[in-house]
């Protein structure tokens, strides 16, 4: 197709909910009053909330307008770095939607919720088998969640030790979530140098790594698409100093079959179920972030822990160690419910998925090197970074090769990150993007590169097909209005 | 496999542009003593109908309504869910989209969080609300957090009849800081006893749950002034059901500072605890103290009105370790279905639908109260209560399991004092019938 990709099409406008609707209209059924009503004291009575009533179809309508205003990774190729939008299977969404899942009460005797117990603990099994690492927690309910989690983890075993540590080390190449999160559990953030070719130099770890250190924050393959090839030495030098290594596990898709965590020196892993294990972003979330540990550090996971006794399942409340819970109940579960449906669905062709996901990474890096600057000029695992060097010099600055970009109709990649490459456009296609579809982003990506030349102002302007152009979010900021 | 569109053709003319010899070469980049070894040991890929298959199986033996009657609440209600909302969920636009960092082609994320900070606000009678914390309990102990970021002191305060298991994930994220946590006491109406308060010292917070864990509705306006005779100590109130607030006076009227709670009353299947939705809102100046997304209203180059994700700089990816929060996804697309929800329910509707909730629950506590089952506490109550029962209750309650029966939650392993007590919960899922079924097998 030499077409562009983006075109436009009748959208509608529509108002916020409250300026439509008429009170009295109804868009619920509401089941039928069958007892008397009974008296409440004035004084803890209210006036009820000041919602709109609306009739179904008007709420059905609404909902319909704003969602075609969205761009989802079924609209089409989603190339967020970091993010893995690669496609949300709709059979997990049949499966999560079982009476016998969807209606189920977190708190039911076991003896009614054998097959939610069974579920869980095959997930933890198959999470443990992929990634190496024995010992799986599947509470935490987002990356952050999970990261929290581990920090947790760190400051348990470290008291256990006898000895509280205070520091833990950070790349400079990693997710804003390892500081904030290491912040949260009362650790100092020590930030560690990545060497000229990308990744973590042992001997910039040797230097910042001590007793008052509890241990350091790894995310392999780390943000610039690189695996962090010294990694092994990386967690000699921490360990002999009594200090653990966490993985950020946001890049496993790249490694799947790949790698084995457990035998490259790390101790605790979180893996976030809505990328490498396709579980849809839902516009912000809901997602999960399990922790897979090792065996040393299984008595700190969370509880409840699912156990098997012969052929049952049970909770598991004891833990003298544990750090205790961050969730009210088990996570989230419908979530884990369709990423093991994921996993059941791919078996071992998950090894695929990472050769395919790296394989068309690597076939987008050679394609636009030379049309746009290449910071890192080798070999890529899931995600390659490019900068807006280039077209500095025409004025085209990488937020401008964003917008530019809906236009053709592709959702931007993820820019200006990571932080140390300056104006970053960070790509990440997923293996579920087929070659023609590659092909046409690198075309766009080509025709935006000309156009940087030809006419700068054309890029300026975008995005022009979308419902509203460019957004001014400073005055959003400057003077916040936040409701209606 | 039908996910993975390579073929044998693609793959060779890929590998020939990227110049590797074949896949493997691709990761040259990772040493050999980091490869794996063996082949993952995972069971044979299913096709789509053995999947079903293997799904349908295990949800099979599950005790989950309408099959089973579920008078457990306790922090995960059965409410009705619309249809609508189902169907417009899987609007692929809506749950394959990602967080809305590229505002021109989210609007509809964007607008739809708006107006759900919007009812939210509206809902709890507070000024600003967030887009949404991973469920109730994370939302409470991250509102406890924010009452010590704004007041600098170390020690907050929360009701023993919070939610146990929200307390005990409190506890979880105050261990490694040297912040402390008190309990307050529950005197024997079943509301928080706050006589004790001034002898705490100086609180950043002070934590109540209404309806609290025991259906009791807390006398709020009472307990905020108690709170605020220190102007510093902030007033957090929780809440496990939000339709309460259809009836019920809203926590801001009552003086609260903080409201956070759980959202999956409206719209979000119970699905075994999760997800759910950390509904989070505070009063105008502790804005900028507050963890996770705010959407904000702006207008585009050519004037038109947009929203945009705003006041990014308390979060993690511009802040880092100075964020107010380390959250990043959140709950979006539940925060969506509760916004359809409350959309559909409207102003009239929740007030009816919170109405009847009360009244079947009073008509299961006076039949209950009628058969000599008394309530353990004499505060009102919304859709939950506490009721005492005799010895021997316990093989009664084992007993109507077998017939799809759940009569309650048994707090004997929450509350050491109440042993002989069960939490029992009614909503509009449960009818005049069932709830006389109920009463009929529990006097037999």
């Amino acid at each position: 197709m030499k077409e562009k990709m983006g075109t436009t099409g009748l959208i509608f406008n529509e108002p916020l909910l409250w300026e439509k609707g008429s009170p009295g209209r109804k868009g619920l059924s509401l089941p039928r009053r069958d007892v008397a009503e009974a008296p409440l004291d004035d004084a803890l009575t209210g006036d009820g909330p000041d919602f709109p009533d609306l009739s179904e179809l008007d709420v059905v309508r609404h909902f319909t307008r704003l969602s075609q205003w969205n761009f989802g990774v079924d609209s089409g190729m989603y190339p967020l770095g970091s993010c893995t939008m690669k496609y949300n299977p709709r059979t997990n969404e049949r499966q999560a939607s079982i009476p016998g899942f969807a209606n189920a009460h977190p708190l039911l005797p076991p003896s009614l919720c054998q097959g939610a117990l069974a579920l869980m603990y095959d997930l933890q099994g198959y999470l443990a088998e992929i990634t190496g690492m024995p010992a799986v927690t599947l509470q935490p309910a987002a990356g952050a969640h999970g990261e929290l989690t581990g920090m947790l983890i760190f400051a348990a075993y470290h008291k256990h030790k006898g000895k509280v540590r205070t520091r833990v080390l950070i790349p400079d190449t990693a997710h804003g979530t390892n500081p904030a999160s290491a912040t949260l559990c009362g650790f100092t953030a020590v930030p560690v140098k990545s060497g000229a070719d990308g990744v973590l130099r042992p001997e910039s770890v040797a230097e910042l790594m001590d007793e008052d250190t509890a241990g350091i924050m790894v995310t392999n393959p780390n943000t610039l698409g690189l695996f962090e090839k010294n990694i092994r030495q990386v967690a000699g030098i921490v360990h002999e100093k009594g200090g653990l290594i966490y993985c950020d596990g946001a890049n496993m898709n790249a490694i799947m079959g790949l790698v084995n965590i457990g035998d490259i020196g790390v101790d605790v892993l979180h893996l976030n179920l809505h990328k490498t294990f396709s579980t849809p972003h839902g516009g912000g979330g809901p997602g999960a972030g399990p922790v897979c540990v090792t065996r040393e550090l299984e008595p700190f996971l969370p509880t409840p822990r699912v156990v098997k006794e012969g052929n049952s399942y049970r909770l598991d409340e004891d833990g003298p160690l544990s750090v205790g819970k961050v969730h009210a109940f088990f996570g989230n579960f419908g979530i884990l419910l369709r990423a093991c449906c994921y996993i059941l669905s791919m078996g071992n062709h998950l090894k695929q998925a990472s050769q395919y996901a790296v394989l068309n990474a690597n076939y987008i890096k050679e394609s636009l090197k030379g049309h746009y600057h290449l910071p890192y000029d080798q070999p890529c695992m899931h995600e390659c970074v490019f900068t807006d060097k280039l077209q500095q010099e025409h004025h085209v600055a990488t937020l401008d090769i964003a917008k530019r970009l809906m236009d053709h109709g592709f959702h931007p990649p993820t820019i200006y990150f990571p932080l140390v490459v300056s104006g970053a456009i960070m790509i990440e296609p997923t293996e579920t993007e087929s070659k023609e579809t590659l092909d046409q982003f690198i075309d766009a990506m080509k025709q935006i590169a000309r156009e940087a030349r030809q006419c700068p102002d054309c890029l300026h302007e975008s995005p022009q097909f979308p419902k509203v152009r460019r957004l001014d979010e400073t005055a959003a900021a400057r003077k916040p209005c936040l409701r209606g | 496999m039908r996910y993975l569109p390579h073929t044998r053709e693609d793959i060779e003319q890929m590998l020939q542009v990227v110049g590797a010899a074949d896949l493997d070469a691709l990761f040259s980049s990772i040493p050999d003593d980091c490869r794996r070894k063996n082949e993952m040991n995972l069971p044979e890929p299913l096709t789509e109908w053995e999947l079903n298959g293997h799904m349908d199986h295990l949800a099979a033996g599950m005790g989950a309504s309408p099959a089973c009657k579920v008078f457990m609440g306790a922090g995960s209600y059965s409410h009705y869910i619309p249809e609508i909302s189902r169907q417009l969920l899987l609007r692929s636009e809506v749950f394959t989209a990602y967080t809305p960092y590229q505002p021109e082609i989210s609007q509809g994320t964007l607008q739809t969080i708006f107006e759900y900070q919007t009812l939210v606000c509206r809902l709890l009678g507070m000024d600003v609300a967030n887009a949404s914390m991973y469920d109730g309990a994370s939302g409470l102990a991250e509102a406890l957090l924010m009452t010590i970021r704004i007041s600098r002191r170390r020690k907050v305060a929360v009701s023993r009849a919070v939610h146990p298991l929200y307390r005990k994930v409190v506890e979880t994220y105050f261990t490694p800081g040297d912040f402390e946590v008190v309990e307050l006491p529950v005197g024997s109406d079943g509301r928080t006893d706050l006589s004790g308060l001034k002898d705490l010292g100086e609180l950043a917070g002070v934590a109540l749950q209404s309806p609290n864990f025991f259906g009791c509705i807390e006398d709020l306006e009472a307990a905020g002034k108690k709170i605020h005779e220190d102007r510093k100590t902030l007033f957090v109130t929780a809440f496990t059901e939000p339709l309460a607030y259809g009836l019920l006076k809203n926590p801001g009227v009552c003086g609260a500072d903080i409201v956070c709670g759980e959202g999956q009353s409206f719209g979000i299947p119970q699905s075994f605890g999760g997800p759910g939705l950390g509904m989070f809102a505070a009063r105008q100046p502790y804005v900028r103290a507050m963890p996770g997304r705010l959407v904000g209203k702006t207008v585009d180059r050519d004037g038109k009105t947009g929203f945009v994700l705003t006041l990014a700089t308390r979060e993690q990816h511009i802040r880092r370790e100075k964020a107010t929060s380390n959250i990043c996804s959140n709950q979006g697309l539940c925060a969506t279905a509760s916004t359809m929800y409350m959309a559909a329910m409207g102003g009239t509707g929740i007030r009816e639908l919170s109405r009847l909730n009360r009244d079947r629950a009073e008509y299961l506590k006076a039949s209950l109260a009628g058969a000599g089952y008394a309530s353990a506490f004499t505060a009102p109550t919304f859709n939950e209560f506490v009721v005492r029962f005799p010895e021997g209750f316990s093989d009664t309650w084992q007993a109507l399991l077998k017939k799809k029966i759940v009569a309650g939650l048994h707090l004997a392993p929450w509350y050491p004092e109440l042993s002989d007590c069960w939490l029992m919960c009614v909503t509009e899922t449960i009818d005049k019938n069932d709830i006389d079924g109920l009463v009929k097998e529990v006097t037999r």
